[in-house]
C-alpha cells in the first residue's frame, strides 16, 4: 500500500510579473469565498516583501480568482476563538500593520473588485492606492462589522472617512451597510466603475499609469455642504453629535459597537491616523469579548447553518419551483406573490373568487416590485420582466404547471379544505399544496386531501415582503420531500426558515401567546399601555406587545388568542373583562383600520387612544411596578418557549431562538428566549416563576423542562 | 395541406384579449402588452410549457416605432426560454392569418413542431409622425457639430412644422380610404343601405348571443388593468345587444354624405386587441397530450387592382383554397367571413353567388363578426380561426372556411378540417 502524500496547502496568493506590473491573484483553494485568516495574512506579507524586492516590479494590480467574490471579510472562525480583549487587540493590530504596509508600499497598488468586498476585504482595498469595481449586482462593498457587535479595526474607521467624508463613512460604518458598486462609486468608495470583462485590464492599466507617476485626483464630496459639515472640525462636531443621537435612538443603548466605531472615527480625525488606529484596535479588543458580540456571532452562525439545513432528516433534494400558484389574493396572498417574484423570480399565478380581487392582489404584489424600482435595487428593465411574472384569474387555469401552490384564503377549516380539493384537481400529481394558516392544524386540513403526503404548512408573517421568518409545518402524513421543497422555496424567497411541529400556534404564536395574554392582565391591574410597551422596548424588543397586537391586526390576534386559549387553557388564563374582542367589535382592528390601541394617521403611529381603557373596562392607575411588568411579560414567554422545546415544537433551541428573533424581534443581543433562559439559569427562573405563580396563579407555573434543568443543572445549549 | 412529407398541422387552441373600441378601455395599453397578454394566457389555459414552443410569429399592421418586432417581445416573456426565435409580419387585415399560415408552413416542412401565431393592434397607440420638414431639421440637428450649429438648425422650425401627421387608413396607390372603397363597392354592386344595416344588426345580435351563452367569452382572456382603479375588461365592448334597425337607420353616411350608404353602424370600428393561436404538428400534439380542435387543410391568397373593388379579392382566394383542399363550396359546414364593412360582406357573398354557390346564412359568422366584435387589424385573423375551430368542434363540422379581405386589394382564404 502506497503511503498517501502529505497534504500540500496550495498558496492562496499567486502572481505574475508582466512588463513591470505584478498581477496578484487571491484565490483560497477549496473555499467558496476568499476570507482573510492568519495564514492568508502571512502569505500577504511574504508576497509584498517579495514584490518590494523584485526590481522588475514597478506597480501592483490585485485581483480575486473567485467568480463572484472579492474578499468576504476576515475569518470569523478565528475571531470566535479569541479569549481575551488583549488577544483581540493584538489580532487587530496585526491586521492594521499588514495593511499599513500595503498603504505605505513603495510601489503603487491598484485593486480590481468584483463580487462582495466586505469588512476586512474592503479595508484592504482602502489601503490600496486605486480601486476599480465592476458594475455588477453581486459587487457589494461595505463594512458590516457592527452587525457582529464589533467595529472595522483594520483601519476602516480611519481610511473611509478620509476618503469619502465623515457623514458618508459614518452612514456605512454605523449601520453595517453594504452598497452596490454604483452607489459605492457615487460615494467615492471606489475610483472607477467598469463592466466585468475589462476589470483586470483596467486595473492593470491603472497600476501602470501610477507606475509612471500618475496619481488619482479625488475631490471633496458633497460640495459646499460637504465642506461645512465634513471639512472642518466645527461641522464635524455637529455630525458626530447627530450621529450619536441617532445611534442611541436606533439601538436603545443596547449595542456598544456603533458607539465605539463612532469614537474610533472621531478620535482618529482629532489625533491623526496613527493614534486613531491604536484606539480602533483597543476598542475592537473590548468589543470582541462583549456578550453582545458573542450573541450576534452565534446568531450569524445559526442563520448560516439554517441556510444549509433541509429542515428534515433524510430529505430528498427540493423540487425546483418554477411556477407558483397562489390561492387567495388578499394581503397575505399578494405579499407572498410579490416577494416570490422579486426574490425567487418564479412565475406566479394568482387565483381568487372574482377578477376584481385578483386585479387588486396583482396590484398589491406589483407594489412590492415598484418599491424595489424606487429604491433602485432593480432596473426598469428588470422591473418590466418581473412584472410579467405576475398574473392571475378567477379559475385554476395555469395551475397545471405549478410545482407548489400556497393558499392564503379565509382562515376557516372548511374553506381551506375546499380550496385544497379544488387545487388538487388542477395541479400536477407531484405538486405540493401549502397552507398559510396561522391557527388551523395542517393535519386537519390534510384530511380532505387526496395526497396528504404533499400537504404542508407555510406560515408567513405580515407584511411578507419585510418579515424575514417562515415557519414550515409538516402535517402528520407529510413526507420529507414535501418538507424540503417548502423549506427550499422559502429560502429562495429570502426567508429564514424554521420547521415547527403541527401543534396550536406552531412556534412563534405559541410563545407569543402568554406574552400577549399578559397584556390583558396588566391592563386589568391598572398598568398603562405606554408603560407596557415602554418596558418591552427597554428590554430590547423593537416594539412593545400592545403595538405588536395593533400591527398584527386585532381581529387576527383575537382569532389566534381564542385558538390558543382553547388549546392551552391550562397554561393560559383569560384576563378579566371583555378584552380585545371589545375593540374588534368597535371596528378597531389596529393599524390597518387606523385605530387600535393606538391612533394611526397617515401611516404613522400617533398616541394611545385613551378611549380604549373605557372600552376594555379598565383604569390606568399605576398598576404593577415597571420591573414586574417586564418580568411577567418576558418570563411568561421564556417559560412557554421552554415548555414548547420540551414538546419538540422546534427541532432545536437554535431554531427556537432564531424563530423568536426573526419572527417578532426578540432582542438579538440577548440571543433569543432560550439563550436568555440559559443566561438567567434555570434555578433562578424556576424560583421567579414560582413566586409569580403564588401571587398571580398557575399561568406562571414553571415548565417541566425548566424544573428538570434546575434539578440537573443543565441548559438548552451545552 | 399536408407537407410533401405528409405532416399535418393542428389548431390546438386560441385565446385573445377582449376587443375594445379604440380610445376606450385599452387606450393606454401598447400593442405589445396586448400581444404578450394573449400569448401568456394561451400558455396558462393550455398548460403548455414555454420551452415546448419552437417559434413565435405575430402580425401587426401599424407597428410602433419603438417595438418594431412585436413577436420577439412576446417570445421574450419570462414564461419562455430566451432562445425562441420570432418574427413579425404584415399582410394588412389578414396579418394574423398570415402568421398562422407561416406557422403552418414551418410545421408542415418539418422545421418546427409547436408555434404560437397571432396578431395585435393598438389603434389607440398609433405612431404619430412628425412633419417631413421637422423630421429633416431634427436629423440635421442631431448631426450638428456645435451647440451654435444646433441652435441655428432649430431656429429654422416654423409653427406649421409642428403639426403632427397621423397615418390614414388609405390606400397609398389610390389615396382612397377604406370607407370610400366600401362606398364604391356598395354602389357598384347595388348593395342597399337597408341590406347593410340588416347585416350589421345580425352581427350584433349573434355576437351578443355568443357572449351571453359563453361561446365567445370562452375564447377571451379577461384583461386585468396595469394600474389600480382602471376597469377590468372581460368581454368585447363594441357589441350592442340593445341596438335596433331603427336606431341604425338614423345614422348619416360617413363617407358620402349625399348618396352614401356606409355608416359607422354598418362598418367595423377601430379597435384595440390581440389574439394568439397554438399550432402543432399532429405528432407533437399527440406527444404532448393535446387534442386538436381542427387541422389546416388548405389556404390561398389572391389580389385585385386596389382601384377597382378594393375588398373583393376573397372571391378569387376562396375558390383557390377550395380547389387546393379538393372540396366544393357545398362541403362547407361553417364559414367565418371577416366583416370590414357590411357592404363588403354582401359584395363578397354576391360574388360567391355569381359562381353558382348557394349562400346559406345559417352557417356564416354564427357568432357575429368584426362589425360587432371589433377589428384590431393585426389580431382579427387569430380570432376568426379560433372561433371557427371551436365552433367546428362544438357542431362537429368536418369542413370550415375562413375568408378575409385586406388592404391593398388582397383576399385570404383557409380551409380547416375537423378530422
Amino acid at each position: 500500500m502506497a503511503a498517501s502524500a502529505p497534504p500540500v496547502t496550495a498558496p492562496a496568493l499567486t502572481w505574475e510579473v508582466n512588463e513591470g506590473i505584478a498581477v496578484v491573484v487571491l484565490d483560497l483553494q477549496g473555499q467558496p469565498v476568499n476570507v482573510i485568516s492568519r495564514a492568508v495574512k502571512d502569505e500577504f506579507l511574504a508576497c509584498f516583501a517579495a514584490l518590494a524586492d523584485d526590481a522588475n516590479v514597478r506597480a501592483v494590480a490585485f485581483l480575486s480568482g473567485k467568480a463572484d467574490n472579492f474578499i468576504a471579510g476576515a475569518d470569523i472562525e478565528e475571531f470566535v476563538k479569541l479569549g481575551s480583549a488583549a488577544e483581540a487587540e493584538r489580532l487587530a493590530a496585526e491586521g492594521q500593520e499588514m495593511l499599513d504596509r500595503v498603504a505605505r508600499f513603495p510601489k503603487p497598488v491598484a485593486v480590481g473588485i468584483h463580487g462582495s468586498c466586505l469588512g476586512g476585504g474592503f479595508e484592504f482595498a482602502l489601503a490600496c492606492h486605486y480601486r476599480v469595481a465592476t458594475d455588477y449586482p453581486k459587487t457589494q462593498i461595505g463594512l458590516p462589522e457592527v452587525q457582529l457587535g464589533i467595529l472595522p479595526a483594520a483601519g476602516g474607521c480611519q481610511r473611509l472617512p478620509r476618503l469619502v467624508g465623515v457623514r458618508a463613512a459614518l452612514d456605512m460604518i454605523l449601520a453595517g451597510k453594504a452598497e452596490r458598486a454604483s452607489k459605492a462609486f457615487r460615494l467615492g468608495m471606489v475610483d472607477e466603475l467598469v463592466p466585468p470583462p475589462i476589470l483586470a485590464d483596467i486595473t492593470i492599466a491603472a497600476a501602470r499609469r501610477m507606475a509612471g507617476g500618475w496619481r488619482p485626483k479625488r475631490k471633496r464630496r458633497g460640495g459646499f455642504l460637504g465642506f461645512l459639515l465634513d471639512g472642518n472640525p466645527l461641522g464635524r462636531r455637529i455630525v458626530f453629535r447627530t450621529a450619536r443621537k441617532q445611534v442611541l435612538e436606533r439601538t436603545g443603548g443596547h449595542y456598544p459597537a456603533p458607539l465605539a466605531a463612532l469614537e474610533a472615527v472621531e478620535f482618529g480625525l482629532r489625533h491623526g491616523i496613527a493614534e486613531g488606529l491604536k484606539r480602533e484596535a483597543q476598542l475592537f479588543g473590548q468589543l470582541a469579548v462583549t456578550d453582545v458580540s458573542r450573541k450576534l456571532v452565534q446568531i450569524f452562525f445559526a442563520t448560516n447553518q439554517l441556510k444549509k439545513d433541509p429542515g428534515v432528516a433524510n430529505a430528498p433534494p427540493p423540487v425546483r419551483v418554477k411556477r407558483l400558484g397562489i390561492i387567495g389574493s388578499g394581503f397575505m396572498g399578494s405579499g407572498i406573490a410579490g416577494t416570490a417574484v422579486v426574490q425567487a423570480e418564479v412565475d406566479v399565478r394568482m387565483k381568487d373568487a372574482d377578477l376584481a380581487r385578483v386585479a387588486q392582489g396583482i396590484h398589491a404584489a406589483r407594489a412590492i416590485l415598484d418599491d424595489r424600482l424606487k429604491q433602485r435595487r432593480i432596473t426598469k428593465y428588470e422591473h418590466a420582466r418581473l412584472v410579467a411574472l405576475l398574473s392571475g384569474g378567477d379559475t385554476y387555469a395555469g395551475f397545471g404547471r405549478a410545482e407548489l401552490v400556497i393558499e392564503a384564503v379565509f382562515e376557516d377549516l372548511v374553506v381551506k379544505q375546499q380550496v385544497l380539493q379544488e387545487a388538487e384537481g388542477a395541479i400536477p400529481e407531484s405538486g405540493v399544496f401549502a397552507s398559510n394558516t396561522s391557527t388551523i392544524p395542517i393535519t386537519r386540513i390534510a384530511e380532505a386531501a387526496r395526497a396528504p403526503e404533499r400537504v404542508i404548512g407555510m406560515h408567513f408573517f405580515s407584511p411578507v415582503a419585510k418579515m424575514p421568518l417562515l415557519e414550515v409545518i409538516p402535517g402528520a402524513r407529510t413526507v420529507p420531500g414535501t418538507v424540503s421543497t417548502a423549506v427550499g422555496f422559502g429560502r429562495r424567497m429570502g426567508k429564514t426558515v424554521i420547521v415547527a411541529k403541527d401543534s396550536p400556534g406552531f412556534w412563534v404564536n405559541r410563545i407569543l401567546a402568554p406574552y400577549a395574554n399578559e397584556v390583558g392582565h396588566l391592563l386589568a391591574e391598572g398598568a398603562s399601555i405606554e408603560d407596557i410597551d415602554g418596558m418591552a422596548v427597554r428590554f430590547g424588543f423593537p416594539v412593545g406587545p400592545v403595538t405588536l397586537l395593533d400591527e398584527v391586526g386585532l381581529d387576527v390576534a383575537l382569532k389566534v388568542a381564542e385558538v390558543m386559549l382553547a388549546a392551552y387553557g391550562d397554561r393560559l388564563t383569560r384576563s378579566p373583562g371583555p378584552g380585545v374582542a371589545a375593540l374588534v367589535k368597535a371596528g378597531r382592528l389596529g393599524r390597518k383600520s387606523g385605530r387600535g390601541f393606538y391612533i394611526y394617521q397617515g401611516g404613522k403611529k400617533r398616541a394611545v387612544d385613551e378611549s380604549v381603557y373605557g372600552l376594555l373596562g379598565v383604569h390606568p392607575n399605576g398598576g404593577p411596578r415597571p420591573a414586574e411588568i417586564l418580568q411577567r411579560l418576558v418570563l411568561g414567554m421564556v417559560n412557554e418557549a421552554a415548555q414548547a422545546v420540551g414538546e419538540g415544537v422546534v427541532r432545536s433551541p437554535r431554531d427556537g431562538d432564531i424563530g423568536a428573533i426573526f419572527g417578532f424581534g426578540f432582542p438579538p443581543f440577548r440571543g433569543g428566549p432560550l439563550r436568555y433562559a440559559d443566561d438567567l439559569g434555570a434555578d433562578r427562573l424556576v424560583a421567579d416563576l414560582q413566586r409569580l405563580t403564588e401571587r398571580l396563579g398557575p399561568r406562571f407555573a414553571p415548565s417541566e423542562v425548566l424544573q428538570e434543568q434546575a434539578r440537573r443543572g443543565s441548559k438548552f445549549y451545552s | 395541406m399536408p407537407g410533401s412529407n405528409g405532416r399535418r398541422v393542428a389548431v390546438i387552441a386560441g385565446y385573445r384579449t377582449p376587443f375594445s373600441k379604440a380610445g376606450t378601455a385599452l387606450k393606454d395599453t401598447r400593442a405589445v402588452d396586448l400581444a404578450r397578454h394573449a400569448a401568456r394566457e394561451l400558455l396558462e389555459r393550455t398548460n403548455l410549457e414555454g420551452a415546448d414552443v419552437d417559434e413565435v410569429i405575430f402580425g401587426q399592421v401599424v407597428p410602433s416605432a419603438l417595438v418594431p418586432n412585436i413577436a420577439r417581445e412576446v417570445s421574450l416573456l419570462p414564461q419562455f426560454p430566451k432562445e425562441i426565435p420570432a418574427f413579425s409580419l404584415n399582410r394588412a387585415c389578414a396579418s394574423a392569418n398570415q402568421a398562422i399560415t407561416a406557422a403552418h408552413d414551418q410545421i408542415a416542412l418539418g422545421n418546427a413542431d409547436v408555434i404560437i401565431a397571432g396578431g395585435a393592434e393598438a389603434l389607440s397607440d398609433i405612431p404619430i409622425l412628425a412633419s417631413k420638414r421637422l423630421a429633416d431639421i431634427l436629423v440635421e440637428a442631431s448631426k450638428a457639430k456645435s451647440l451654435g450649429a444646433r441652435i441655428r438648425t432649430f431656429a429654422k422650425i416654423r409653427p406649421r412644422d409642428l403639426i403632427p401627421v397621423a397615418p390614414a387608413i388609405a390606400e397609398p396607390s389610390t389615396g382612397q380610404s377604406m370607407g370610400q372603397s366600401a362606398e364604391k363597392m356598395a354602389k357598384e354592386n347595388r348593395i342597399s343601405r337597408e341590406a347593410q344595416d340588416r347585416w350589421a344588426f345580425r352581427s350584433h345580435t349573434l355576437a351578443a348571443q355568443g357572449t351571453a351563452d359563453g361561446r365567445l367569452t370562452a375564447e377571451i382572456a379577461p384583461w386585468l388593468p396595469m394600474r389600480a382603479g382602471q376597469p377590468i375588461l372581460q368581454q368585447d365592448n363594441g357589441i350592442r345587444a340593445d341596438t335596433s334597425l331603427e336606431q341604425m337607420a338614423k345614422l348619416k353616411p360617413a363617407f358620402d354624405r349625399r348618396y352614401g350608404s356606409v355608416t359607422a353602424a354598418n362598418s367595423s370600428p377601430l379597435t384595440d386587441g390581440a389574439s394568439a393561436v397554438l399550432l402543432m404538428s399532429t405528432e407533437a400534439a399527440q406527444a404532448l397530450g393535446y387534442e386538436p380542435l381542427a387541422f389546416i387543410r388548405s389556404y390561398a391568397v389572391a389580389a385585385v387592382d386596389p382601384g377597382w373593388q378594393l375588398l373583393q379579392a376573397p372571391v378569387w382566394a376562396v375558390p383557390k383554397a377550395l380547389e387546393r383542399a379538393g372540396i366544393g363550396w357545398k362541403d362547407l359546414g361553417l364559414i367565418e367571413l371577416h366583416e370590414a364593412f357590411a357592404a363588403q360582406v354582401l359584395s363578397n357573398l354576391q360574388g360567391f353567388a355569381e359562381k353558382g354557390w348557394e349562400i346559406n346564412e345559417d352557417i356564416i359568422n354564427v357568432m357575429g363578426g368584426s362589425i360587432a366584435i371589433g377589428h384590431p387589424f393585426g389580431a382579427t385573423g387569430g380570432r376568426i380561426v379560433t372561433t371557427l375551430a371551436n365552433e367546428m368542434r362544438r357542431r362537429d363540422v368536418q369542413f370550415g372556411l375562413v375568408s378575409v379581405c385586406a388592404q391593398g386589394g388582397m383576399g385570404f382564404a383557409m380551409v380547416l378540417e375537423r378530422r
